[in-house]
């Protein structure tokens, strides 16, 4: 990508690293964004997805490296502050508020852009709609199918009004129906202008749902674009399954 | 609901007409206490954030509106205020170290405790602040120095002291601060990913219960006329801070005055019957068996199984 598209950019990450003692779980990872974009992050489980998500969030702080959101740099910023600015996470190990309804979690994230306690209510009613998860409102979030809690997990999300939502597997865990239905509903959610960065081991889905992939492997990018590039690439083959099956695979 | 607080509001007020003496010192301690309690509610049943060192904001509150009056002659009405700031002031520098650096669960607790504690040594061992004697008031019986002839003046204004916590708290509860500080309570990490400030809120929130327990502090000077570090600042106050709220059901509006209502009537029962026999401190006793009952059957406290229980008769 040419670096005068890259300073448009609504996320861009340059250089960045993350050191865990001995372990190196960020390299020197460079991406960028554009608005309205859905791209995938992949890799073999430890190759640095979620710890680039906890440093863009600001639930790390890097050790090197610069991230720009919509041309300010967020790096030392509180993951709060981050939030406001229009970058809003999911986790991958969800984190509803269990003695809450789900009404009430999601409204925890609409008090960020509506003070009033009842907009709030109102913006939560919206996005729990939006979701499937109207049904549900009333129901204690500590007694949600993980399905429905990855939903929450979004609701949550969505209702701090982002233009990027970081997406951590929400799928991880789910059956063949209930991934197809939360495929829909992230198509809709980028459809509907949110950008979207998306960890996901689920290959068919990230495939099809993402414009462009990065595939991390040992904290390092090791291959960037398109979806039908990146599946037939020899290193991120080889990431994944091992050297012996490049020649396999590629034949 | 609203017509059922109206009401016994009504009750409250009208009750010191029919009351004997004694009745009536009962009460003030139910009020007193559930006063402090929903106060405490504030930062460790909304948010969560166990204090065991409310004791300090009291002990705070009492000494500086005792020395006001006494060295200064300035009035506790105006000294209250004066206190529940000192209190507050102290509140932020507790939450600061606390909440700046992360200490959660028993780490918050050993810090709040060891805060009161400090006090209580410093107080023992100041001359200047009378030392293990403490601070005595004179009875003038003036009401602008906060004295009163007449107990039933403690009533109501215990139970002034009540409401207006209860007004606080009922406040928080409708507004976003009551929501976040509940979230916080839940999952401190899933707030901050939905744009929630913890630390600012957690400050706010322990600011504002020392502030109301520090103005409880010049109550409980100028209604027993004297204090002593002991007393003011020792950890068996900062249980009984706390565990009105916990019997009751922390983290609900009428949680601490139904703690108070259970507890408060019974520690002052067993205080007066128990010590002419020799049984001081039965009511510790009373109060550790009541504990372990609360923890094994009502896990949230007596208001939300009360209420539970309401719904389920009204069908």
């Amino acid at each position: 990508m040419a670096p005068d598209a890259r300073a448009g950019s609504l996320l861009d990450v340059r250089g960045l690293s993350k050191r865990f003692g001995g372990l190196q779980a960020v390299s020197d990872l460079s991406l960028a964004m554009a608005e309205g974009e859905m791209l995938g992050l992949i890799g073999p489980n430890g190759a640095g997805k979620t710890t680039v998500f906890n440093l863009v969030s600001g639930f790390l702080g890097p050790d090197k490296g610069e991230i720009r959101f919509g041309g300010r740099s967020i790096v030392g910023l509180k993951p709060h502050a981050i939030c406001r600015q229009g970058l809003a996470r999911t986790f991958q190990i969800v984190r509803p508020f269990p003695h809450l309804s789900v009404l009430d979690n999601v409204k925890v994230g609409a008090l960020t852009r509506h003070a009033n306690a009842r907009e709030a209510l109102e913006q939560a009613r919206a996005v729990v709609a939006r979701v499937g998860l109207a049904p549900k409102a009333a129901v204690a979030a500590g007694s949600l199918t993980l399905a429905d809690r990855k939903r929450l997990e979004m609701a949550r999300a969505l209702a701090t009004e982002p233009t990027l939502l970081l997406l951590d597997e929400v799928m991880a865990g789910l059956n063949a129906t209930e991934i197809e239905a939360i495929v829909r509903l992230i198509a809709g959610i980028n459809e509907s202008g949110v950008s979207i960065l998306l960890i996901e081991h689920n290959m068919r889905a990230v495939m099809a749902l993402s414009h462009r992939i990065v595939v991390l492997s040992f904290g390092e990018k090791i291959a960037e674009g398109p979806p039908s590039a990146v599946a037939s690439d020899a290193r991120v083959i080889e990431a994944y399954l091992g050297e012996e099956y490049v020649h396999t695979a590629q034949a | 609901m609203r017509w059922a607080a109206v009401i016994a509001i009504a009750v409250l007020l009208a009750l010191p007409a029919v009351l004997g003496s004694y009745a009536i010192t009962v009460f003030i301690f139910i009020f007193f206490y559930a006063f402090l309690g929903q106060a405490w509610n504030i930062i460790g049943g909304y948010a969560g954030q166990l204090s065991v060192g409310h004791a300090a904001f009291v002990g705070l509150g009492a000494y500086t509106s005792a020395m006001l009056s006494i060295h200064a002659g300035l009035t506790p009405w105006i000294g209250m205020l004066v206190g529940g700031v000192v209190s507050a002031a102290l509140g932020a520098l507790i939450g600061y170290l606390g909440f700046r650096f992360g200490l959660r669960g028993f780490y918050f607790v050993l810090l709040t405790v060891a805060f009161a504690e400090i006090f209580r040594i410093i107080a023992l061992n100041t001359d200047w602040v009378g030392g293990a004697q403490g601070l005595y008031i004179t009875f003038t019986g003036d009401p602008r120095q906060f004295q009163f002839q007449d107990n039933r003046v403690y009533y109501y204004v215990s139970l002034g002291l009540m409401l207006l916590a209860t007004g606080v708290v009922a406040w928080i509860e409708r507004h976003r601060f009551g929501a976040y500080l509940v979230a916080i309570r839940e999952d401190e990490n899933a707030c901050e990913a939905l744009g929630v400030d913890t630390f600012r809120y957690k400050m706010l929130a322990i600011v504002v219960s020392a502030f109301l327990t520090g103005i409880g502090g010049t109550f409980y000077a100028f209604y027993l006329f004297s204090l002593q570090p002991n007393s003011v600042f020792g950890i068996p106050l900062s249980v009984e801070i706390v565990i009105r709220p916990i019997v009751g059901g922390s983290g609900t509006i009428l949680g601490p005055i139904l703690g108070s209502f259970i507890l408060s009537p019974l520690a002052e029962l067993s205080r007066t019957y128990f010590s002419q026999g020799g049984w001081t401190g039965m009511h510790l006793i009373v109060y550790g068996a009541l504990l372990i009952g609360v923890v094994l059957f009502l896990p949230q406290g007596a208001y939300p199984a009360l209420r539970r229980l309401l719904l389920r008769v009204r069908g």
